[in-house]
């Protein structure tokens, strides 16, 4: 049992080293992205007023679907690499587990988001003098559970719509209805952190809840998803 | 099998009628809202309805996917569509009925919150079925049926919590309901399920004549001596 | 009251459009089985 596992996260961080390396390398998607990133702050910069009281209590909403639009642009080319090269068919008869192509794929997918994410905050918090009146550290796992709620999913969604016509929207038309309780929970604790009004705790147990809960079943259903396409 | 159909449709067309006069005519008036409460016995029954459909989807999805069995898989989309159907009403009559009790179209109510995630969720199950152009669709639709079924708790609670936070009208009112109401929207629960038994029945058979059509449309195109396909 | 009406009536209108398509592609299926009798005669 200890073997196997070994070999799953073996592979896993194989290719998973594999996709940093290509991306470093190229850059391509990279460099796009950021400067997707900051146009999009900036689009909601003029969109909703900084100075306006109201925008301040909005201000998580407005991060979360920042971030949301930013985790769409960089999960739909998640397996463009993979289609064109024709990787998935030597994945399919490699003995490799399946999970850890999905593994690899999904923490790639969460570290790519988490920098645009580190990215953009600054910016928020510049154009819209964000402070955190409740416990700021609290912030650090609410994004990173939310996150990871929309990067597993959208991994999974993403493989899902490999073979549909107009994969682009395929994937946030999946993702985004299954990912509501979990945006739910990462608007409402980060404003309720921003603004110090009440407690978190519960929208982070969900979230964390959501996690386990979908990390599970993509674990458990990639296989079948894979042999599919 | 094929004579069952009518009789069965004529009996629940007078459960229908039967149903809808005691709606309009036989319940008593509601106090504080008046006659358009009786919206009530159309909206709670298409939204246990519907609920009762996606569940049968998802046993349907789960049975799929370790069987295989394409019976199975017609009865997901079965009743994946006719439940959307349902959605629909509860979506529609929801707002109809909250426009002129509270003056608002529309209200972060659990349960019509709740209809409207699932609404989403499945629309878009019913979107990958027709968009998806993998040979293995329905086990896919069948993951993601899976997927919407696993997060029907999570919605429910988060709403839930996110009222409490941000309180909101309710619809349908809370609290317990008077005997003779609560027997017209069971009689109106029944015609409804009846409904929709025979709608997904039809459904089912079109949907298999379809198949073989295409089937055979298919075996055609390959023995026809015509075609280039040698 | 209007709103009820709009409600029962809106109900029904969506259920027969449902039907309505249910059944204009059972028409359309019964074509393409007429089409397939005739080819393989």
């Amino acid at each position: 049992m200890s073997g196997e596992s070994r070999a799953v996260s073996g592979v896993t961080r194989a290719t998973l080293a594999k996709d940093i390396r290509l991306e470093w390398r190229s850059k391509d998607a990279i460099n796009s992205m950021l400067f997707f990133a900051l146009l999009v702050v900036v689009v909601f910069a003029f969109s909703f007023d900084p100075t306006a009281e109201e925008s301040r209590q909005i201000a998580g909403g407005l991060v979360w679907v920042a971030f949301l639009f930013a985790a769409v642009v960089a999960l739909n080319q998640t397996w463009a690499r993979e289609i064109r090269n024709q990787v998935l068919d030597a994945y399919r008869v490699s003995p490799a587990p399946p999970n850890s192509l999905f593994m690899a794929k999904a923490l790639g997918n969460f570290l790519f988001v988490a920098i645009l994410e580190c990215l953009m905050t600054p910016l928020f918090i510049v154009f819209y003098k964000l402070r955190a009146l409740g416990p700021g550290w609290q912030l650090v796992p609410v994004a990173a559970l939310g996150t990871w709620a929309l990067v597993v999913n959208g991994t999974f969604f993403a493989a899902m719509s490999l073979r549909t016509r107009s994969r682009e929207i395929m994937l946030p038309l999946l993702l985004f209805p299954i990912s509501i309780p979990a945006l739910l929970a990462m608007v409402e604790a980060t404003t309720i952190i921003l603004s110090g009004d009440g407690r978190a705790r519960f929208w982070i147990v969900l979230l964390a809840t959501y996690d386990v809960v979908f990390t599970t079943a993509s674990l458990a259903l990639f296989e079948k998803i894979l042999d599919a396409e | 099998m094929k004579k069952v159909f009518p009789i069965f449709a004529v009996l629940t067309a007078g459960l229908l009628s039967y149903a809808l006069y005691q709606a309009l005519v036989a319940a008593p008036t509601e106090q504080t809202m008046g006659d358009v409460q009786r919206i009530f016995y159309y909206h709670v029954p298409s939204a246990w309805t519907a609920f009762l459909l996606f569940s049968i989807n998802f046993v349907a999805s789960v049975w799929y996917l370790i069987r295989r069995n394409t019976a199975a898989d017609i009865v997901a989309l079965v009743t994946a569509e006719v439940g959307v159907v349902f959605c629909t009403v509860v979506l529609v009559t929801g707002p109809l009925w909250a426009r002129p009790v509270w003056g608002i179209w529309w209200t972060w109510d659990i349960r019509l919150t709740s209809t409207l995630v699932l609404w989403l969720i499945y629309v878009s199950y019913l979107l990958l079925r027709r968009f998806s152009t993998s040979g293995q669709t329905p086990v896919l639709a069948a993951a993601l049926a899976v997927f919407g079924a696993l997060d029907v708790p999570l919605v429910y609670f988060s709403i839930w919590f996110f009222r409490t936070q941000h309180p909101q009208p309710v619809i349908g009112g809370g609290g317990s309901i008077d005997p003779r109401m609560l027997h017209v929207l069971l009689i109106n629960w029944l015609a409804f399920l009846c409904f929709a038994f025979l709608v997904c029945w039809s459904r089912y058979r079109l949907e298999r004549l379809q198949r073989d059509v295409e089937e055979t449309q298919a075996l055609e195109a390959l023995l026809d001596p015509r075609s280039s396909v040698r | 009251m209007k709103f009820l009406y709009a409600a029962y009536a809106a109900t029904w209108l969506i259920h027969i459009t449902y039907l309505l398509t249910v059944a204009r592609r059972y028409a359309r299926l019964k074509r393409e089985i007429q089409d397939l009798k005739r080819d393989l005669r």
